[in-house]
């Protein structure tokens, strides 16, 4: 088989990958079941679709077959589960597509993953396994660790979703806010380690930040009512559109210094779109603000027309709901642009960051402009000491280098 | 259906500075939540254990019995009681266990028997 007819039937297996496990776990109810039953369809997919073309749908051929399959070893393995419960499932052959929104399979996985009961790590990976379709070697290394740990990780989870008996299924109604919110933080962190990544590899990883957007776009469809998923997807698509222009030779551009040329026309409009969507609503939630607070940023055609005092009111409705020194240390950034670097100074200072990088970047910054070398070289020392990311490392040592004698 | 077992833990150096008004209230809530364990129909047994104090541990896996005074662990927290239900999953236990540890002011480890 060529590369090409290779690559083309594993692009398809991936993007269809979480409909098709959600849709074996939801009928199976095990997780292992599903992942070995969908590996033996793609097995089959690259035996037959090179020689016999691509199926008009390739998402219910790739059902039926990883279906039949599980048959198959629930058949062989009868005597190890009640007959019963194999008759069941045997026979049970719901219908590959979605009854209904809510009843989507992904939506059930989704909230399955992002179980407030499994570690934070573990919920992330288990998002990008299942519904993302990424290898465990793919995770292992978008986060730096050895693929066994993650392995290890994963099965921990997955034994853990078994033996506690966590469910599949969309949480009931009074439980949904705080289980919604949960998924959103998930995508966020897959997008923050994408888009500020640790380590020595690459500073940006867009298959991280790719693949948080496309779960989003899937919630945001699952769910069109929720306005904080509406805010997630708005922010994560302002936030993308300026990615390329953001790293240049290495280093971190801050956004006053970006070209604005460089950012992505589309991704802003279909971000201004959706906070428009949420302004008219008005329900404001946190993602939502953080949202509009990118829409005013990518509303500018340049730095110096950035309307700061609709920022700083924007933090001033975020404070209220979430009283917390990093959205303080936001709003202070804003602040200094509308009152001057003094002002914001004394809010950073109070603020008790010890030890986070953008606390003592941001000092630094406020420092320098104050023309307190002396002190803005102590900032950036204590910065790049908890740093972890290669661009902004570069960028905090030239503004350090900058400074005067 | 899947049994759980909730276990309170708390501190008893705590438990001993509340007030009677407020052990009382306690009872009271417990006793609700214990009724309406029952009245869901998810009820298998609870009990509250007395204190520490009253722990004693043996050791069968040698010779001759081995006895020790005092809890396995010497900790600071402790089981103090708990409740075993049979419930459809993980986030009916979860809710439970949630409205439990309200009503007995403690937290609550939650672990699923293994499936017969």
């Amino acid at each position: 088989m060529s590369q090409d007819a290779r690559a083309a039937v594993e692009r398809i297996f991936r993007d269809e990958y979480g409909r098709l496990i959600a849709s074996l776990v939801r009928r199976f109810g095990d997780i292992d079941l599903a992942e070995d039953a969908a590996g033996e369809a793609l097995v089959r997919a690259l035996e037959k679709w090179p020689e016999d073309g691509v199926p008009p749908n390739p998402g219910a051929w790739l059902t039926t077959t990883a279906g039949n399959r599980a048959i198959d070893r629930i058949r062989r393995e009868k005597n190890r589960t009640s007959k019963h419960e194999a008759a069941v499932m045997i026979e049970d052959d719901t219908p590959h597509e979605p009854t209904g929104v809510i009843e989507d399979d992904r939506l059930r996985l989704i909230f399955t993953c992002c179980h407030p009961s499994l570690a934070p790590e573990a919920r992330i990976a288990l998002t990008l396994r299942l519904l993302g379709g990424l290898t465990v070697a793919e995770i292992a290394s978008a986060f730096l660790v050895q693929e066994t740990t993650m392995a290890q990780r994963i099965t921990r989870a997955k034994g853990k979703i078994k033996g506690a008996n966590i469910p599949y299924r969309v949480p009931e109604a009074e439980d949904l806010p705080v289980r919604v919110g949960a998924v959103l933080a998930v995508l966020l962190l897959i997008f923050n380690e994408g888009y500020l990544s640790s380590g020595d590899g690459d500073p940006v990883r867009e298959e991280l930040t790719g693949e948080a957007i496309r779960l989003a776009r899937i919630l945001h469809e699952l769910l069109p009512a929720d306005l904080e998923v509406t805010g997630l997807l708005a922010m994560l698509l302002l936030t993308e559109a300026r990615r390329t222009a953001r790293v240049r030779g290495g280093e971190l551009v801050p956004l006053e210094e970006q070209d604005r040329g460089g950012w992505d026309r589309a991704l802003i409009a279909e971000g201004h779109d959706l906070v428009r969507q949420c302004l008219a609503a008005n329900r404001p939630g946190r993602y939502q603000i953080l949202a509009a607070v990118n829409a005013v940023h990518t509303d500018a055609p340049t730095a110096a027309a950035t309307d700061w005092s609709q920022v700083v009111a924007l933090y001033d409705q975020l404070v209220r709901l979430d009283p917390s020194p990093i959205v303080a240390l936001n709003r202070a950034v804003a602040v200094a642009e509308l009152d001057g670097p003094e002002v914001a100074l004394a809010i950073v200072e109070r603020l008790p960051l010890e030890g986070y990088h953008a606390w003592h970047a941001t000092r630094a910054e406020l420092l320098r402009r104050l023309g307190r070398s002396a002190a803005a070289r102590e900032q950036y020392d204590a910065a790049l000491a908890v740093c972890d990311n290669q661009a902004e490392r570069a960028f905090l040592l030239r503004k350090q280098g900058q400074l005067a004698g | 259906m899947t049994q759980y077992l909730l276990a309170v833990h708390g501190n008893e150096a705590d438990y001993a500075e509340i007030t009677p008004e407020q052990m009382q209230q306690m009872f009271a809530d417990t006793e609700r939540f214990n009724q309406q364990l029952q009245a869901d129909g998810v009820w298998v047994f609870a009990g509250g254990l007395e204190t520490v104090a009253s722990a004693s541990v043996v050791d069968g896996t040698g010779d001759a019995p081995v006895v020790t005074d005092g809890p396995y662990l010497e900790t600071k927290e402790h089981i103090g009681g708990f409740w075993i239900i049979d419930v459809p999953d993980h986030d009916a236990a979860m809710r439970y266990a949630a409205a439990g540890s309200k009503a007995c002011q403690g937290k609550v480890e939650v672990r699923p028997f293994q499936a017969e």
